[in-house]
Formats: C-alpha cells, sequence, structure tokens
C-alpha cells in the first residue's frame, strides 16, 4: 500500500518545513491538525447550508404561500428536499465531522502526548472520502427532479421507488453519499480508537486519559459496531432503488419495516455518537473553569460505557407505530427510560463538579454550562416519547421535532461552540474576543429557546413534522398557531443573525486576537504543553510524560491552583506539609 | 509466534478439510437415509451450521492465533458477534411474528395487486392466505 | 516512510498497531456482513420457500470454493511463518500460491454466476437471489481487494524485504474472508 510517490512527498515537507506549497501543507496534510481542521471548516461551510435550508422551510412555514428571500417559492418537493437534506445534512456532515473527527483529529494526539495519530495517511484518505461524500451530497441538489425528499431516516417504499419519491437521481445519491461518509468515518473511527489504545505518552494509564479523549473513543467504538447493518442496508436499498430487486417490498415477499430495524440499529447509538464527544468537551470546560477536579471520573466514564452498551437495546422505540410488535414496546419502553440514569449520572457528575468550584464565567463555560441546562430540557421532554402509550400520539409532530432539537442544538451547536472558544488558543494561538462571544452566547441561546419552546405547544396540539402546507388543515392553521410559527421563524432569524458576530469575531480574532501562551486557561492537560499553535510533531523532539490524572485543581498544598500531567511529583520535601 | 507451543499448521488444515467434508456430507447423508422432518433438520444443523462453528473456531484460533494474542482482540470480535444477536432478536420479534393474542399484522392488498400471490413459491408466507378474511 | 511517526511505533497495549487495527477492521467487517446474514436470517426463517431456492445452488461449486479458500488460508499462514524468519522468497510464493487460490475461487464463482443467471436465477428472481448475489458479491468483493493488496505487499514489500508485519496483517484479514465464506456455504448452499 505504500504508493513511493506519497511517501516521498512526506519525507520532502518534513525536512524542509518552510520550503512547501500551499496544497502540500493544508490540502494534501497528513498532519493530524491540519485534517482537524479540514473536517472543521468543511463542517462549518455544511452547517451554513444546513442552517440555509432550515431559514427556507421555516419562512415558508411562517409565511405560506408567500416568496423566501434568496429562495423563491418553496413547492412541496423543495419542502421535501430541505427538510431531508437539513437533517443529514445537520447530523452526518455536521455534527459528526466536527465533534468527532474535527475535535478527535485536533485532540486525540495532542492530549494524549504523540506526535500524530498512529496512520496518518489513513486519516488523510478518510478526510478526502468525507470531502467526496459532501460533493456528491450537495451535487444531488441540482440533478433534474432535486435532490431525495424522503427524510433522513429514508423509509421504504418512499425511498425505494422512484415513482413514490420522485427523484430517481437525488436518491440514490443521498444514499451513496451517506454510505461513503459512513466509510470515512470508520477509517477515522479505526485510527483513534487505535491511537488511543497503542499510542499514549508514557505514564498515562486508562484513568489518567482526558474524558473528551475517552468520549470521542466510546463514540467511534459505538459508531462501528452499530453502523455495520446499516451498511449492509444501505447496498441492499441503493439495490432496490437502481436495479429494481425487492429487498424491502413487501409484493417481493421483502419487509419494509426491516429497514426501520437496521437504520434505527444504527440511528438510536448514533445518537450518543455525537452525544459523547460533546459531553467530553463541556467536562473538560466544567473542570478547568470551576478550577475542580472533576466529581467522579470513574462513574462517569463507566455510565458512559453502560450508556454505550445500553444503546444497542432501545432502537425501535423510533418505531412504536410503525407496526413493530406491540410487546417487543414493553422491552424496548422499559430499556428507553432505563438509559436516562446513565445520561442523567453523567450531567449530575458535571453539577457535582461547579459545586464549591472557584467558577469563572468565560464563553465557552457559558456554553458549557447551558449546554447542560438545554440538554436536560431535551432529555426530560423525551421521557413521553419512550414510553410507548404517550408516544402514539407524539409521533411525528412537532413536539418530537423540538425534542430532539432539545439534543441535537446543544450537542451539535452548543457543544461545538464552548469546544471552539476553549480550544481557539490552541488551535491558532489567539484568543477569541470574549465581549462579542458573550454577545453571540446570549444571541444564541435566547433564540434557541424561542424557536423550539413554541414547537413543543404546537406538537401537543397535534402538528404533523411533514406536512409542507398546512394550510388546508384549518385546525392547524388557526391564528395561535400560525403567530407560534412567526415566533419561531423570528427567533431563528435572530438566532442566524447572531452567529455573524461569531464569525467576524473568528476571522478578526485569526489575524488580530489576544496572544495566547502555551496555557492560556491553566488547564493541566497535555495539549497546554505544546506550543499555540502546536508545530508539525507537536511537542518537539521529546514528548511529555504523563504523571497523573488530568484534572488535579486546587490541590492543597501547592501555590498554583492546577497541576500540569506531564509535571514531575516535587521531591518528598515539598510534599511533606 | 514460534515461541508459542501450538500444533502444526497442516495439522490444523487437515482437520479443517476433514470437517468441510462432514458439513458436505451432511444433507446427502440425510437425503440417503431418507430422514424427514425434525431429524434431518437437526442432522444439518449439526453438520452445516455446528460444523461452521468448529470450523471458525479453529481459522481463528490457530491460523489467526487469537489463542495466543492479548485478551483484548477476542473480547472485540466476540462483543461484534454479541451485538448482532442483540440485533438479531430484537428485530425477530417485528419480522417473524405476524401475529398476537388481541392483533394481527394484516398486508395490505389493494384490488390491483391480487395478482402478487404468484409469488408464493418463493417469497410470501402463508400468512398472506388469511389475510383479510379474518371477520 | 523518512519521517517515522513516533506514535505508531508505540503499543501500549502489546499489540503492534497494524495488527490492533486490523482487529478493529475485522471487527467492523463483522457488523457489515453480520447484519447482512442476520437480515437474510429473518427472512429464511419467515419463508420456508427459501430452502427451495437453496437446493438450486450448485453445492458442488460452492464446496470447491470452500476448498479453495481454506486451502489459500492455510498457504497465507505458511507465508506469514516464511515472513517471521524473514524468508522473502518463499514468503512471497506462498503469497502468490493464495492470490492464485483467490483467482480460483472468483474464476469458479464467475462460472457459477454465468450458469446460474443462464439457468434464469438473476438478481431479481425473487428474494432469495436477491440475498444470494448481494452477499456473494460483497463477499468476492473483498476476496478481490485481499487479493490486490496481497499482490502489493508480495511485490512492494517482501521483495525489497521490508515491512514484514504486513504478511501477517493481510493474513489476518484474509483468514476473516474465508471464515465469512464459511458460514456463507452453509447459508446458502448446503441448508435446504
Amino acid at each position: 500500500m505504500a504508493d513511493t510517490a506519497t511517501a516521498t512527498a512526506v519525507d520532502h515537507h518534513d525536512d524542509h518545513g518552510h520550503s512547501e506549497s500551499f496544497w502540500s501543507k493544508y490540502i494534501f496534510s497528513t498532519d493530524h491538525k491540519i485534517i482537524g481542521f479540514q473536517y472543521l471548516f468543511t463542517g462549518m461551510a455544511m452547517g451554513l447550508i444546513g442552517g440555509f435550508f432550515s431559514y427556507v422551510f421555516r419562512m415558508h412555514l411562517a409565511f405560506p404561500g408567500s416568496e423566501v428571500p434568496f429562495f423563491g417559492i418553496v413547492s412541496p418537493a423543495a419542502y421535501n428536499s430541505l427538510v431531508t437534506n437539513h437533517g443529514t445534512i445537520m447530523i452526518f456532515w455536521v455534527a459528526m465531522p466536527v465533534l468527532i473527527a474535527a475535535l478527535g483529529n485536533f485532540l486525540i494526539p495532542l492530549m494524549i502526548g504523540c506526535d500524530d495519530m498512529v496512520f496518518p495517511r489513513i486519516n488523510r484518505l478518510s478526510y478526502q472520502i468525507f470531502l467526496i461524500s459532501a460533493i456528491v451530497l450537495i451535487a444531488s441538489f441540482f440533478v433534474p427532479q432535486g435532490g431525495f425528499g424522503g427524510a433522513w431516516t429514508a423509509y421504504p417504499p418512499l425511498s425505494s421507488e422512484a415513482e413514490y419519491n420522485g427523484t430517481p437521481f437525488g436518491a440514490p445519491m443521498w444514499l451513496i453519499a451517506v454510505t461513503l461518509e459512513i466509510v470515512a468515518f470508520l477509517l477515522g473511527g479505526i485510527n483513534f480508537i487505535t491511537t488511543v489504545m497503542n499510542a499514549r505518552a508514557k505514564g498515562m494509564k486508562l484513568y489518567d486519559i482526558p474524558m473528551v479523549v475517552w468520549m470521542i473513543v466510546i463514540a467511534s467504538i459505538l459508531f462501528m459496531a452499530s453502523v455495520g447493518p446499516l451498511v449492509a442496508g444501505a447496498v441492499m436499498l441503493l439495490f432496490d432503488q437502481t436495479l429494481g430487486t425487492g429487498f424491502f417490498d413487501p409484493a417481493a415477499g421483502g419487509d419494509p419495516v426491516l429497514w426501520q430495524h437496521l437504520f434505527w440499529f444504527f440511528g438510536h447509538p448514533e445518537v450518543y455518537v455525537v452525544l459523547l464527544p460533546a459531553m467530553g468537551v463541556v467536562i473538560e470546560i466544567i473542570c478547568t473553569f470551576a478550577r475542580k477536579k472533576l466529581f467522579g471520573y470513574k462513574m462517569i466514564l463507566y455510565s458512559s460505557v453502560g450508556l454505550g452498551i445500553l444503546s444497542f437495546f432501545v432502537w425501535a422505540h423510533h418505531q412504536f407505530i410503525s407496526g413493530v410488535d406491540p410487546r417487543a414496546t414493553y422491552l424496548f419502553t422499559t430499556t428507553t427510560l432505563l438509559i436516562s440514569i446513565p445520561v442523567a449520572l453523567m450531567l449530575f457528575a458535571m453539577i457535582g463538579t461547579l459545586w464549591g468550584g472557584s467558577i469563572r464565567f468565560t464563553t465557552a463555560m457559558l456554553f458549557a454550562l447551558s449546554f447542560i441546562a438545554e440538554f436536560l430540557i431535551g432529555g426530560v421532554t423525551g421521557i413521553w416519547l419512550g414510553s410507548s402509550g404517550t408516544d402514539i400520539y407524539l409521533h411525528d409532530t412537532y413536539f418530537v421535532l423540538a425534542h430532539f432539537h432539545y439534543t441535537f442544538v446543544p450537542i451539535a451547536i452548543i457543544g461545538t461552540f464552548s469546544a471552539l472558544y476553549y480550544w481557539f488558543p490552541k488551535m491558532f494561538g489567539r484568543k477569541l474576543n470574549e465581549f462579542w462571544g458573550k454577545i453571540h452566547f446570549w444571541g444564541t441561546i435566547i433564540p434557541f429557546n424561542g424557536i423550539f419552546l413554541p414547537l413543543f405547544i404546537l406538537g401537543a396540539a397535534g402538528q404533523h413534522r411533514r406536512i409542507a402546507g398546512y394550510t388546508a388543515y384549518p385546525d392547524l392553521y388557526t391564528e395561535n398557531f400560525q403567530d407560534l410559527r412567526v415566533f419561531a421563524t423570528g427567533s431563528l432569524i435572530v438566532l442566524i443573525l447572531f452567529q455573524i458576530p461569531f464569525f467576524v469575531n473568528f476571522i478578526v480574532s485569526l489575524k488580530r486576537g489576544q496572544k495566547a501562551g502555551p496555557n492560556p486557561w491553566n488547564a493541566n492537560t497535555l495539549e497546554w504543553v505544546a506550543p499555540s499553535p502546536p508545530p508539525h510533531g507537536n511537542f518537539g523532539d521529546d514528548l511529555p510524560q504523563v504523571y497523573r490524572g488530568p484534572y488535579e485543581f486546587s490541590v492543597e498544598g501547592r501555590e498554583e491552583d492546577y497541576w500540569p500531567q506531564n509535571e514531575p511529583d516535587p521531591g518528598p520535601s515539598e510534599t511533606s506539609k | 509466534m514460534a515461541s508459542h507451543s501450538h500444533p502444526s499448521y497442516l495439522k490444523i488444515y487437515i482437520m479443517l478439510l476433514v470437517l468441510f467434508v462432514i458439513s458436505v456430507a451432511g444433507p446427502e447423508i440425510a437425503d440417503i437415509m431418507k430422514l424427514e422432518g425434525a431429524t434431518r433438520l437437526i442432522l444439518v444443523l449439526i453438520t452445516a451450521f455446528g460444523i461452521a462453528l468448529v470450523k471458525a473456531y479453529y481459522v481463528l484460533a490457530y491460523f489467526m492465533h487469537l489463542k495466543f494474542e492479548k485478551i483484548y482482540a477476542p473480547y472485540i470480535l466476540l462483543s461484534m458477534v454479541a451485538l448482532l444477536f442483540v440485533f438479531f432478536f430484537g428485530t425477530a420479534t417485528d419480522a417473524m411474528k405476524s401475529e398476537g393474542h388481541n392483533w394481527e399484522k394484516t398486508p395490505i392488498v389493494l384490488p390491483e395487486d391480487k395478482g402478487f400471490d404468484h409469488h408464493d413459491d418463493h417469497g410470501d408466507h402463508s400468512h398472506d392466505d388469511h389475510s383479510g378474511h379474518d371477520h | 516512510m523518512g519521517h517515522k511517526i513516533i506514535a505508531t511505533g508505540r503499543s501500549a497495549t502489546g499489540i503492534p498497531t497494524g495488527r490492533l487495527a486490523v482487529w478493529w477492521v475485522i471487527a467492523s467487517e463483522i457488523v457489515i456482513f453480520g447484519g447482512l446474514i442476520a437480515t437474510y436470517l429473518l427472512n429464511r426463517f419467515l419463508h420456508g420457500s427459501w430452502a427451495e431456492s437453496a437446493a438450486y445452488t450448485n453445492t458442488f461449486i460452492g464446496g470447491a470454493n470452500t476448498f479453495w479458500l481454506l486451502t489459500s488460508s492455510y498457504f497465507v499462514v505458511l507465508a506469514h511463518s516464511a515472513a517471521e524468519k524473514r524468508d522473502a522468497k518463499t514468503a512471497r510464493k506462498y503469497l502468490w500460491y493464495t492470490i492464485g487460490l483467490g483467482g480460483m475461487f472468483m474464476g469458479f464463482k464467475s462460472y457459477e454466476y454465468a450458469t446460474e443467471i443462464s439457468h434464469g436465477f438473476t438478481l431479481f428472481t425473487s428474494n432469495f437471489w436477491s440475498f444470494y448475489y448481494t452477499a456473494t458479491g460483497l463477499h468476492g468483493f473483498h476476496v478481490l481487494c485481499g487479493m490486490v493488496i496481497m499482490a502489493i505487499i508480495a511485490e512492494n514489500d517482501i521483495k525489497k524485504e521490508r515491512n514484514w508485519h504486513r504478511v501477517e496483517n493481510i493474513g489476518l484479514y484474509w483468514h476473516f474472508v474465508d471464515i465469512v465464506w464459511i458460514f456463507l456455504f452453509p447459508l446458502l448452499y448446503i441448508a435446504k
């Protein structure tokens, strides 16, 4: 597999670090940090597309029939396509690349104290496949009859028969894009897991690994273990779509509900695949800015492992009204309610960490705290949806939609922002502006609640989430409900406008932000040992050695309130206090 | 791996070949002995799938050196297999059971779709025949 | 590779990094093939008539293919033990034997597909045949990938007497492909 051409290219730019071109430095680099940035910026660009989609269909819902600025009239087919691709993009091309791939690539080698991923070229390949998948997805919007509109869950027969979904080209392209994305993340995940298992710094035992690294590894394992049946299912669905086989066609003896099992066996663990890294980010930030040792390191670790295992037993709660065996719904209701225990344990451990800490309200900390609060709303509203009785009423209403946005927005948006504000100094050597950061924070959190709280009410009132033109349903088109929709849409526009300060802040701070030293937050983990931004190879010639756990804050008898992992223990004379 | 005391690869290979012959012969013997019903099923299951498991074990343990590998590797593989069982049994409750105490999964048969019955020999299960006239 | 990544050389678990990664690759493949086999089994139990379709598959060719793969597994393990002794010539010989047997497998498979299609059993005949072609096709694709990678290792690495560990890693992958066939064979051919 050693293609000598690239091998010599690697040699070349290692030896002459300054003479390398833009292409070999930023596009075809095997440096884990550059690959992390590639994922980050691709994810942010896809996030803009997904956000634009949500703006278009929310405008359409608030002002049905009128022209949406920058888009035009939204036809029902366009509405379906927009909703489908909003969901797909936000999960597969925003949450996963940013939270797992970008953070994982950037942080794992730095935090476990080694110079790169164990397979740098597989890492690059993973990003390239991911980029191709994104291009295929975007291209699918422009083929005849438009992009796929059968919801991100792609239930057959709607997804398998072109005469139902009306997108003979968009649907297979969507499926190919998703499959390529899965392949990219399998490659990346194998790299993450192997790196953490084998390449840890000298002295770093299992319980000295920072929580965010643990979480990314557990998430990668979950992803790998759950996605297999979906890959098999995607091949079968692709054959159904393009060749005309009948795997999911009842007329040929197939079972359409089988796809739902294949999909949700992946789809539910997938929720935890993106949740866990966000949890890890929040834990890091809370420990640093509460200046306190993490409350219950092992408990959090074991509950996240338990969460991962339990997540394989809950998938059919997405299918309570799809005609699954009613007796199986008892089982899946029970496991679904059980899964709130490990999540609650983790959230309580975060709150326990805050207790008695000396809390610093930096922007990163504000985002981390709001993650706990908002995610709690998402988790608690899930109880109605996990119980099969109430779910029969609430299924596929805006209540479900508001519920999972209260989980996914904290994960993908709030978690990402807190990570960016926290690690930006490490990534680019300068701090983001805190004043504009706080404006961005409040401008994100308040409108976010403004969007989705009204949708809970609409959902409880029975509005189905996939109706493009509900003006035909007089029960749903009352003035009160319409006011709620307009309010939600207005909040969305405010939220989008408040992202402008963030992007301006981001770009300006790249060049003119306050210079940051290696350890601007006085944190303990190993990435703060390396210079900011870390050079190729991260730590120079002598890689750090680890002497203690990652969260030794405010240890009695020390002058500083932090104790970096790589600092050797003081001699016996100093410790005798 | 030379330091490990595993049996010679040739022995394992010959054993795999013998097992392979048995697994092919199983259903043939069942036909020759004119076995029917449960006995035939048991014989086929044991010779085909029981022996497949044994063969897989020998390849994994000796050819792939899993027996001499660090304990992580077999655990990784076993946990994946365990998850498949979770998937299979979770899905089987739905896919395999077509009727319960108070309910029945009724396939939708549109008037113009009556012609689908010709799939009987390869496809649809027998419940289809009873559907629609349960009242 | 001139610049050696230090991370790749570390081994906190005691398993060399390359081999550990192959175990994870195999783990992810287990769920992919396993998902396909599980859905096949669900359908198979549901539709008793599939046993009759399975009777049309050619047990002789399936058996011959099992034999090729078992033998190739034996050869690849011999290649591995030759590589451990740093015997490039023997290792390359056995790797090419393995590739040859993989070629035999693909040849028999193509003949089998051709006869089946000419007898009217195509991808679309029934869901059994859809599963048959999907599962064997996916497996055949893995055999082909293994052959290509093995040829690259034999000619690029072993000939130049470097990267000896790659023989073991491709061997593990090849054994896994063999194990998948060990299960596909009774499922599609002998259980009727």
